[in-house]
């Protein structure tokens, strides 16, 4: 579904992605993982095009997406995105949040985005906070209507960028177990996480970043009970 | 001090009558720097420097000299210009608006800058378009957080409006200073027009209150 091939990405000097090749198949769920500052962010931008790649190719679905002619638009509207730091828009309603995209972008009736949005809502267990503004929400609850917004566009694959790091510990759990369900529905999905509890349970596949090298790259238990390489023992050291 | 208000009595329904004229010009120049305001703050973040200096170039040139110059060479040098002589409202138009623009689009800059980077990639991520992201994302979250700026430069527009009185316009002004020379008395109409445009204010002051009160709902 999504080639990645000798992917690269610097700022100015500094070389943040130094080639990295991989490929993802439909259903996936990939758990990406290494120490901070060590591209994680930065290669899953590259993804959906919020960065521009320095060098290398990737393909979504058989389109080459990094080439300059590619509507990006349209490649991103597939492709949902959850942040950190959650970034809903504070001026609309958890309902709006849900709606205006899917209004705009895909010019859905008014009517048509509201009944999926409180479809999605419900299957986050939010039914009763739509008209609430975002202000109004815990950090976990504010994080599951990131992840309503990004599925009310019906993406088909779905990025998480350290979904749970802002969150308090006792409302993690609330969001694993969205993404979990989301998992069992058969979403490709990219996550990068510290949650190694998780990444065990849930992915199909580990990918370990180091120094904007793809240093690892095996199935959990094979990564989490064997790891190959020297740096990948020093990091699960420190976080296990 | 001895007032003679009785006076000038009879002429104070001729003052007032001034209030829709300055009320006008206020309005068209304040959508014209509106408008043209949010046009120049987004040349002035994009990424394409000649369009950042297009947009500098611009605003220097209008803070860069007095108004009442602005209005005076737009007035009296149309008939160069555009080879026909512009009436008095729409010289006040154009040189309150085009002004204003220059101070409102220093202010929604500021105003665009300081909304959260990660509005603009959450929307972006969602596939919706540059101007739907401006539009709808970014500048309903700058303005309500200058909104305290452009109330404060819709009151100077207000009050600097008066200059409008030396190309003719039969503003409160204009209409004040006349009655002193009618009744040899300016020191009251001239109150009198003072105390108009401080109730002026005052309203725009609490509708701005009111307004930002609204806003803040989402807070
Ligand atoms: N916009 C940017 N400009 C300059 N350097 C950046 C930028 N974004 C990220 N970096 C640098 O790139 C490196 C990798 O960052 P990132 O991808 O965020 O790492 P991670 O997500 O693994 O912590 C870091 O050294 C970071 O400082
Ligand atoms: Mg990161």
């Amino acid at each position: 579904m999504i080639k990645i091939d000798e992917l690269k990405k610097n700022y100015g000097k500094l070389e943040v992605l130094k080639g990295i090749s991989t490929e993802i198949a439909q259903g996936e769920v990939l758990a990406i993982i290494g120490p901070s500052g060590s591209g994680k962010s930065t290669f899953l931008r590259c993804i959906n095009m919020l960065e521009t790649p320095t060098d290398g190719q990737i393909w979504f679905k058989d389109q080459l997406i990094t080439e300059k002619k590619t509507n990006i638009m349209k490649v991103r509207q597939n492709v949902g995105m959850v942040f950190q730091h959650f970034h809903l828009f504070p001026h609309k309603t958890v309902l709006e949040n849900l709606t205006y995209a899917p209004m705009k972008v895909k010019k859905l009736s008014k009517a048509e985005a509201v009944r999926q949005a409180r479809e999605l809502l419900t299957k986050v267990g939010l039914s009763d906070k739509e008209s609430s503004y975002p202000n109004r929400l815990s950090g976990g609850q504010k994080q599951r209507v990131a992840i309503a917004r990004a599925l009310a566009m019906n993406p088909e694959v779905m990025l998480f960028d350290e979904p749970t790091s802002a969150l308090d510990p006792e409302m993690v759990k609330e969001v694993l177990e969205v993404m979990k369900s989301l998992a069992h529905t058969g979403m490709t999905m990219l996550i990068v996480t510290h949650e190694m509890g998780f990444a065990k349970e849930v992915a199909d596949r580990v990918l370990f970043l180091d120094e904007g090298l793809l240093v690892e790259e095996s199935a959990p238990t094979e990564f989490f009970s064997n790891p190959k390489s020297q740096r990948a023992k020093d990091f699960l050291e420190k976080v296990l | 001090m001895n007032l003679e208000f009785d006076r000038i009595m009879p002429s104070l329904p001729y003052i007032l009558e001034g209030i829709p004229i300055t009320l006008k010009v206020v309005a068209v120049a304040a959508v014209i720097g509106f408008v043209l305001g949010i046009l120049l703050s987004i040349l002035k973040i994009s990424r394409i420097k000649p369009l950042n200096w297009i947009a500098d170039f611009y605003t220097s040139i209008f803070r860069g000299t007095p108004l009442v110059l602005q209005l005076m060479l737009i007035y009296f040098g149309s008939p160069q210009i555009l080879g026909i002589q512009i009436e008095a409202f729409e010289a006040a138009f154009l040189a309150f608006g085009l002004n204003s623009a220059a101070y409102i689009s220093e202010i929604i800059r500021g105003g665009i800058l300081a909304v959260d980077k990660g509005q603009r990639e959450a929307a972006l991520a969602l596939g919706v378009p540059y101007s739907g992201m401006m539009l709808n994302i970014i500048l309903p979250q700058a303005i309500k957080n200058i909104l305290p700026s452009l109330v404060n430069e819709l009151i100077s527009l207000t009050k600097e409006s008066a200059v409008v009185t030396i190309i003719g316009l039969g503003d409160i002004m204009r209409r004040s200073y006349i009655v002193g020379g009618e009744t040899y008395k300016f020191f009251e109409p001239i109150l009198f027009a003072g105390l108009i445009y401080y109730v002026m204010v005052m309203i725009l002051t609490i509708l701005g209150k009111v307004i930002e009160r609204r806003m803040r709902r989402s807070d």
